[in-house]
């Protein structure tokens, strides 16, 4: 612990400063309402650290993350569906949006998220396990470039198709309507704010996760296969592993910020997980700065902050308002966000070139 | 250095960031399921001149065409009530939110409508989607939506008024004319979501207690635009109508195949509960006229009311201007409201609920009254078919208003359809 912060002096830092803003600031001086607002943010921020390290210092251009933020998502709303039912109508009871559409018997597959470890376990494992097939089988095939990009989309495109047709998850939809999160009532402030400190939490864990993996041997080694697959290759390494760590590290990331999602919004639709919704992700990443630790969370939330603070300013041409933000930021800064800091370090100090080997 | 300590030192950082955030987290616990949960106060404010009401739609992505023209009829109502005084002596005043036509923005800008903006109350929401989305976000801040959609029914919040009709005022009675008609058979199109499905549930209990064979059942994947096989199949099936709940851009490809196969509305009728004035247009007259569709109003109704609200629409929006069903339902909605608030004395949403048993209001397509057990409203049933000039004319009327029965309890041959309310 202590030698994973002394080896830069800043981190402990910044580390502290985040918490202090994140945990002490934020709940003081905002409302209830935009307190949730911002833990909805930041569950995109940590599918953006995920994409960071991904698509950032990996070169995989993830288009599809909304399949693993939906699976998370989904896999947590279930739970919430079937404590929600069991609550109302004894262990076992048929939730109410089944009731609706006419199903009288629980699915087989929805049983098991009766119980909160089933759901956590599968939470943390199922996306992951998926990604690391997935990755294995694509990267073990030097697929790369605009062609995974293309399928990773049109995963995103085919899942959001298949749950739209699930009725039993709600179809179009989608499951909403939880009123309980492992026992504790959402409709209680105390509560959602519960819900704020949780997401907050799990992203300054992911961006330690992530900072550790950028410093160790194997970050190195993943720079390494973005810039010169060939070459790494040609030392022995198989390149298609270290991309699947990447790719896996960034699944679990979005399973993890769906999960968190659905709770704090309380609903989760197949709209909230197609095309457009990953192509969102990534804009995060890209605005902040997708090779940066810290540019692909400042994205995050200044792309969705934007979003919504136009939005409600000008209701009916927000959209055009945001187009050209874009178009300035991306014309105006390259590198993103993050690299205002970065050029105005350039300036007067060189770089050490021992910077990530820490 | 070895790759062990890497991962060693992950792990603690994990573990420590973990500990911090579940130590936090449980310090911050509240009530727990079961135990009462203290209601958040209610921050509408209305000691000054006006009273704040939320308008709700999607301004931007794919409902925004069929939205917008809701918006437009929640603003003239509102300059209306505003121009004759008021409620209790208060002007109205519009806080406007873009849904974005999607569930998550609805959720949360009807959040911020209630908790930030204190409106009185919300008019908005289309989808089913949207309006599921918004539904715990009104029970647990008490506050109120009016929707104006019509809608698959089996639902009934004590934080909603729906003013659009449910299935006993659109789908029933569109099946009773059918029925009358001589129909014997019939082939179902829709997209794939819960009002097709839930329709088609309803028209094939109907179907079988009233010796109408179905001859198909097709769902299409939402703004899907790809009919040859379907409309072959309709075809050669041979039934005595379509019963078509296909929703937006699919009814253009629908239609157009439909006209290119040969099929007319003479030989084979379509019955449409999606296809109002606005969507004509966009699928145009020859390949639809004749057609058939249930709605509760058309901008041809005939009364005083209608042509008071027709020529208001037009003078404020312009001459090409078209007004719709959905239209005249958000329009009456903010009429309802008003009413019921001049009833109540209030605008405090409990006074509201109260009231509002048995409020009416001399809308467009006839008066409609609240019902009070339920929040629907009364509506009249009426089948239009589609002529050259790209209006529909009203062929059959319900006799009178029907009364809302949003679960079906009224109807023996619909008891299987719903387990429970």
């Amino acid at each position: 612990m202590n030698r994973f912060f002394a080896s830069r002096p800043g981190t402990w830092a910044g580390f502290a400063a985040a918490a202090a803003v994140l945990f002490g600031l934020a709940p003081l001086v905002l409302s209830g309402f935009r307190l949730g607002l911002l833990a909805q943010f930041l569950c995109y921020a940590i599918v953006a650290v995920g994409i960071g390290l991904a698509w950032g210092r990996g070169g995989m251009l993830t288009l599809g993350q909304g399949v693993f933020f939906g699976m998370g998502a989904y896999l947590m709303a279930m739970h919430l569906k079937m404590a929600d039912a069991a609550f109302r109508n004894g262990p076992g009871a048929v939730p109410d949006f089944m009731e609706l559409a006419g199903i009288r018997e629980l699915p087989a597959y929805w049983a098991p998220f009766a119980s909160p470890v089933f759901t956590i376990a599968a939470i943390l494992l199922l996306p992951t396990g998926f990604a690391v097939l997935l990755g294995l089988a694509v990267f073990k095939r030097r697929v790369k470039g605009a062609y995974f990009a293309i399928l990773s989309q049109a995963l995103a495109g085919a899942f959001a198709i298949l749950l739209i047709g699930q009725q039993s998850l709600g179809g179009f939809n989608g499951l909403s309507r939880f009123r309980y999160f492992f026992g504790y009532n959402l409709d209680d402030p105390v509560n959602q704010q519960m819900l704020y400190y949780i997401a907050a939490g799990v992203l300054l864990a992911a961006v330690a996760i992530a900072l550790q993996l950028r410093r160790s041997r194997y970050g190195e080694l993943l720079l390494a296969v973005r810039d010169a697959e060939a070459r790494v290759r040609f030392l022995g390494y198989d390149a298609a592993n270290i991309k699947t760590v990447a790719y896996a590290t960034a699944a679990l990331f979005a399973s993890v910020a769906g999960a968190v999602f659905v709770p704090i919004v309380g609903i989760i639709s197949p709209a909230s997980i197609g095309i457009v919704p990953s192509i969102m992700f990534l804009l995060g990443v890209a605005i902040g700065g997708r090779a940066t630790l810290l540019g692909p969370v400042l994205g995050a939330l200044a792309v969705y902050w934007a979003q919504t603070t136009l939005s409600e300013q000008f209701p009916s041409g927000w959209v055009y308002a945001q187009g050209l933000l874009f178009v300035l930021v991306i014309a105006l800064l390259p590198g993103g966000i993050a690299s205002i800091t970065a050029l105005a370090k350039r300036i007067p100090t060189k770089r050490a070139p021992a910077e990530a080997a820490a | 250095m070895p790759q062990r300590s890497t991962i060693t030192r992950l792990a603690r950082a994990t573990g420590a960031a973990a500990a911090a955030c579940a130590l936090l987290a449980t310090a911050a616990c509240g009530s727990r399921a079961g135990e009462e949960t203290q209601a958040a106060e209610s921050c509408v404010d209305t000691s000054g001149d006006t009273v704040k009401v939320g308008a709700l739609n999607s301004l931007s992505g794919t409902m925004a065409i069929s939205e917008t023209t809701v918006r437009d009829a929640i603003y003239l109502a509102v300059d209306e009530i505003n121009a004759a005084g008021g409620v209790l002596d208060k002007k109205i005043e519009i806080v406007a939110e873009d849904g974005a036509s999607e569930p998550t923005v609805f959720a949360e800008k009807a959040e911020k409508l209630i908790r930030e903006d204190c409106v009185a109350a919300v008019f908005g929401g289309w989808t089913s989607a949207s309006r599921k989305a918004m539904l715990p976000v009104f029970e647990d801040n008490d506050s109120l939506l009016y929707y104006p959609v019509q809608y698959e029914g089996l639902e009934a919040s004590e934080n909603i008024f729906y003013t659009g009709a449910t299935t006993n005022q659109q789908i029933i009675p569109a099946l009773d004319y059918l029925a009358e008609t001589g129909v014997k058979s019939l082939y179902l199109v829709g997209s794939d979501y819960v009002f097709p499905r839930t329709a088609n549930a309803i028209i094939n209990a109907y179907a079988e207690a009233h010796g109408i064979e179905v001859l198909g059942e097709d769902y299409v994947t939402l703004g899907s635009t790809e009919f040859s096989t379907i409309v072959n199949q309709v075809k050669s099936a041979g039934a005595d109508a379509v019963f078509n709940t296909l929703n937006g851009d699919s009814n253009v490809a629908f239609f157009r195949e439909y006209a290119n196969v040969g099929l007319t509305a003479e030989q084979m009728p379509v019955m449409s509960v999606s296809i109002a004035e606005e969507e004509v247009g966009g699928i145009g007259v020859e390949n639809i006229e004749g057609q058939l569709a249930a709605w509760n109003y058309y901008q041809t109704v005939e009364s005083p009311a209608n042509a008071a609200f027709v020529a208001a629409f037009k003078a404020e929006y312009g001459a090409d201007r078209v007004t719709s069903d959905p239209m005249e339902a958000a329009y009456t909605s903010v009429h309802l409201w008003a009413a019921t608030a001049e009833k109540a004395g209030s605008f405090a949403v409990a006074d509201i609920q109260g009231a509002a048993d048995g409020v009416s209001f001399d809308a467009p397509e006839g008066t409609v009254v609240i019902d009070g057990a339920n929040h629907h409203v009364t509506k009249t049933a009426r089948i239009g078919e589609i002529s050259a000039d790209g209006l529909l004319h009203t062929v059959w009327e319900s006799e009178g208003a029907i009364e809302p029965d949003p679960f079906l309890d009224g109807y023996d041959w619909a008891a299987d359809l719903t387990v429970s309310k």
